[in-house]
């Protein structure tokens, strides 16, 4: 199958390798996904946090692209652009004068109708391709490796957009479970990572990444696995500052979903950019012969 | 507005039987008393025997008196009661007419016992050889598959449990028909269709416990230490599956720390029901009281949101546990429950010292939102009554008629109308009663019987 892929900034710039185990595994499995040859700034938390519609614009241009492009459906990687879009979608569904205001605004742009499908590649895989097919496909199973998933919040919620259940996702351990890896459960998995607050109080995020990683690492995991970027970034980044902070510290690697499952489907480490991490994941894998 | 009665006379003559639907205690508070005022009453309760959840209950707020003490002597009398026809295990398929002349046709359910033959010697519930969790205990205890619910059941007579059942669902077994000397077992039995003429109808189905499944956030359902209230009641009884030792579920340990929830689904626009349950508040303060005297060195905490303590007495009760049992009330919600290692780990928030709390707690117990007991829209559309949108029958008008249905004739009684106590169930109970026996003793309907409660829900659906 073919589907529309809004990349969102993040996925260029600090996630790339995010964007190029995904695409490669979504090869892998079937799936082909296409970039829009337009897009924007998906609108962040200006379009979450903030009632004035303006703010809708940036997600709904986004959405527009792809009908310009004859599409009826979506994927996105990063969880604060699926969670946009959707919200975007959500609120001219339900109403419809804000609809109309939107689209009266934007008058060099076509309507927009309200009816892109948004779906994260993790729904894909589960509603579309399924977990027994991701069985099937994987050469390289990920047998012994015990991965703690953190969900954070974006992916789950509010409930109406959320991919999973908000308060008890399995989506992430049920695809770990199809690599063979062994999920290790937190009761931090959907926590808040600390979020933006990483720009200027850093301490407040290194206090939920001790959080986090010391639950997981006490509990046995020898890593976490995450969807989003930012968490990507604070899990990663501000466990090696607390590390530096507090000798003793156990680090662990964290990767995005796809990495893992590019591996698993024995597409290599090529695709994986693991060069990028601040915890270098590679000693974890190539002692268990992954890579 | 003026009724036309049944048959279109201008009057019509008055059948001079009430029917009651569902025995707990206000469906049987119900029946004694218009059967004590001299009147037939039909009883029909879908469970095998009448009781309801207070028979499950241990000890009763705010006088900690034994709830099967109140409970059993009532049921014996309920089923002694010349006036009273208790039909267990049936249930109200249909009704046509109006008041004073109702035709209602009653489902008795296959229980593949003849429970008229049945001495209830208790043979056959002995021999059976298989086991499945007791609906009565909640499944923290088990019963038979041909079974009497609980031992003070009325009537003490078993049923046989169809899905369950080696006989009926591979032909194998049959030792309870073998064994029992009256031959009441009956295998080829099937559901039967009664019918009976009444006059009156009280509505007393009473409720159910808001669904664990939608609580994920407090791992109702996951962790076995992570309870009902409901359960702890049953925990809590000498009768239940500890017999009446506070033993947790998982591996029998004594817990040593428990928390109480309040408000699990109550007062909760985003995902729960909106409503105040009304019952939790003082039944989570009997628990920690009733904790703390089985288990004296633990301790108890209660996440509470505000207290509601009301009723007469209740609020001396609540101190006494604070004073005397030495609860811990902490003002704030919680927003996680999960297993670690052998402890039930509570994440909340205490409003009042302004600090997030983590307690490692041995067991959690969950009160749950009082909601209408299953089946009860089904019911209403039956008895063509009106339900609100969470499925509790409206009154025809909530100050001035407030036991009446929309329909003259139908009362309503108990917390099948709302969430309350036994004090207010109980009160109900006899004033749908007494409304009864009002109309029964008029020769004929017509008048202010049928006018009152038509005048009001008249200028409602004005309003509406
Ligand atoms: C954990 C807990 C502790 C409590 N502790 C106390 C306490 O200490 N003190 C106090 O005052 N109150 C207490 N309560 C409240 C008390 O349980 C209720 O006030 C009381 O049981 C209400 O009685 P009821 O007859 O209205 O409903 P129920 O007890 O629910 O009885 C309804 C009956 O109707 C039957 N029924 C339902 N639908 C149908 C149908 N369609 N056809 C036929 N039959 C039907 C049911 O099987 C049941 O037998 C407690 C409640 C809980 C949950």
């Amino acid at each position: 199958m073919k589907i529309h892929y809004y990349p969102g900034c993040t996925l260029k710039v600090t996630a790339t390798q995010f964007e190029s185990s995904a695409i490669a595994s979504a090869q892998a499995l079937g799936v082909e996904m296409l970039e829009l040859q337009r897009w924007n700034c998906c609108g962040t938390v200006y379009s979450l946090a903030n009632d004035d519609l303006i703010r809708q614009l940036a997600p709904i241009r986004n959405l527009i692209r792809v009908r310009n492009e004859n599409g009826n459906a979506v994927t996105t990687l990063c969880s604060m652009c699926l969670n946009t879009l959707k919200s975007a979608n959500l609120l001219i569904n339900e109403n419809p004068e804000k609809k109309r205001t939107i689209n009266a605004f934007m008058d060099e742009e076509e309507d927009y109708d309200g009816g892109v499908e948004v779906v994260h590649l993790l729904e894909i895989l589960r509603d579309r391709v399924g977990f027994e097919e991701v069985r099937g496909k994987v050469t390289q199973p990920l047998s012994g490796l015990r991965a703690s998933p953190y969900y954070g919040c974006l992916l789950l919620r509010p409930e109406e957009i959320g991919i999973d259940r908000a308060e008890s996702p399995t989506i992430l351990e049920d695809l770990l479970k199809s690599m063979s890896a062994e999920p290790i459960d937190s009761p931090y998995k959907a926590e808040c990572c600390g979020s933006y607050q990483t720009v200027d109080k850093a301490d407040l995020v290194i206090e939920k990444t001790r959080d986090i990683v010391s639950w997981a690492a006490r509990n046995k995991a020898q890593c976490i696995v995450v969807s989003c970027p930012l968490c990507f970034f604070n899990l990663d980044e501000r466990q090696k500052d607390l590390a530096e902070r507090e000798s003793g510290t156990a680090l662990l690697p964290v990767f995005y979903f796809t990495q893992l499952l590019a591996l698993a489907l024995g597409l290599g480490a090529e695709v994986c950019g693991f060069q990028k991490h601040v915890i270098d994941p590679r000693p974890l894998l190539s002692s268990k012969g992954f890579i | 507005m003026k009724l036309t009665p049944y048959n279109n006379a201008s009057t019509a003559a008055i059948t001079k039987r009430a029917l009651v639907i569902g025995g707990g205690i206000a469906g049987m508070q119900a029946s004694l008393d218009i059967a004590d005022a001299g009147y037939e009453v039909v009883l029909v309760e879908r469970e095998p025997s009448i009781g309801g959840h207070m028979i499950q209950l241990s000890e009763t707020f705010p006088t900690l008196d034994c709830s099967q003490c109140i409970m059993t002597p009532k049921m014996v009398e309920v089923s002694q009661h010349p006036n009273i026809r208790l039909m267990t295990y049936c249930e109200v398929e249909d009704v046509t007419g109006d008041v004073g002349q109702f035709d209602v046709r009653i489902r008795k359910k296959a229980a593949y016992v003849d429970r008229e033959k049945c001495t209830g010697c208790g043979l056959c519930v002995e021999k059976c050889p298989t086991k499945v969790p007791s609906e009565f205990d909640l499944s923290l205890g088990k019963r038979k598959v041909i079974y009497v619910p609980f031992p003070q059941a009325v009537p003490p007579k078993p049923v046989i449990d169809a899905e369950n059942c080696r006989f009926l669902t591979s032909g194998k077994c049959g030792v309870c028909k073998k064994v029992c000397e009256v031959e009441a077992v009956d295998f080829e039995q099937t559901d039967t269709m009664i019918e009976e003429r009444v006059g009156a109808i009280v509505v007393a189905t009473g409720y159910d416990l808001y669904a664990k499944e939608k609580v994920a956030e407090y791992g109702y359902g996951r962790y076995p230490d992570v309870i009902s209230g409901l359960e702890f009641e049953r925990l809590n009884s000498a009768s239940g599956p500890t017999t009446g030792e506070i033993r947790r579920p998982s591996d029998g340990k004594v817990p040593r720390e428990v928390v109480f929830i309040q408000c699990v689904g109550s007062r909760d626009r985003e995902k729960g029901v909106p409503y105040c349950s009304r019952i939790c508040c003082m039944y989570a303060a009997k628990h920690a009281m009733l904790y703390k005297h089985k288990v004296p060195d633990g301790q108890a905490y209660v996440f509470y949101m505000d207290i509601r303590a009301d009723g007469k007495g209740y609020e001396e009760f609540v101190q006494r546990g604070v004073e005397e049992d030495g609860t811990l009330y902490l003002r704030g919600r919680v927003s996680r429950v999960f297993q670690h290692g052998d402890k039930i780990v509570v994440w909340g928030v205490d409003t009042l010292a302004g600090k997030k709390t983590e307690i490692a707690a041995d067991m959690v117990v969950l009160a749950t939102a009082v909601v209408p007991a299953a089946g009860s829209r089904k019911l209403a559309k039956a008895l063509d009554i009106v339900t609100d949108e969470y499925g509790f029958y409206t009154e025809a008008h909530l100050k001035a008629h407030s036991v009446e249905s929309g329909k003259p004739g139908i009362l309503l009684a108990g917390c099948g109308q709302s969430p309350k106590d036994i004090p207010d169930t109980v009160a109900q109970a006899g004033c749908a009663a007494s409304k009864v026996t009002a109309l029964f003793s008029a020769s004929e309907v017509g008048g202010s019987l049928l006018d009152l409660p038509m005048r009001f829900t008249a200028s409602k659906s004005l309003r509406e």
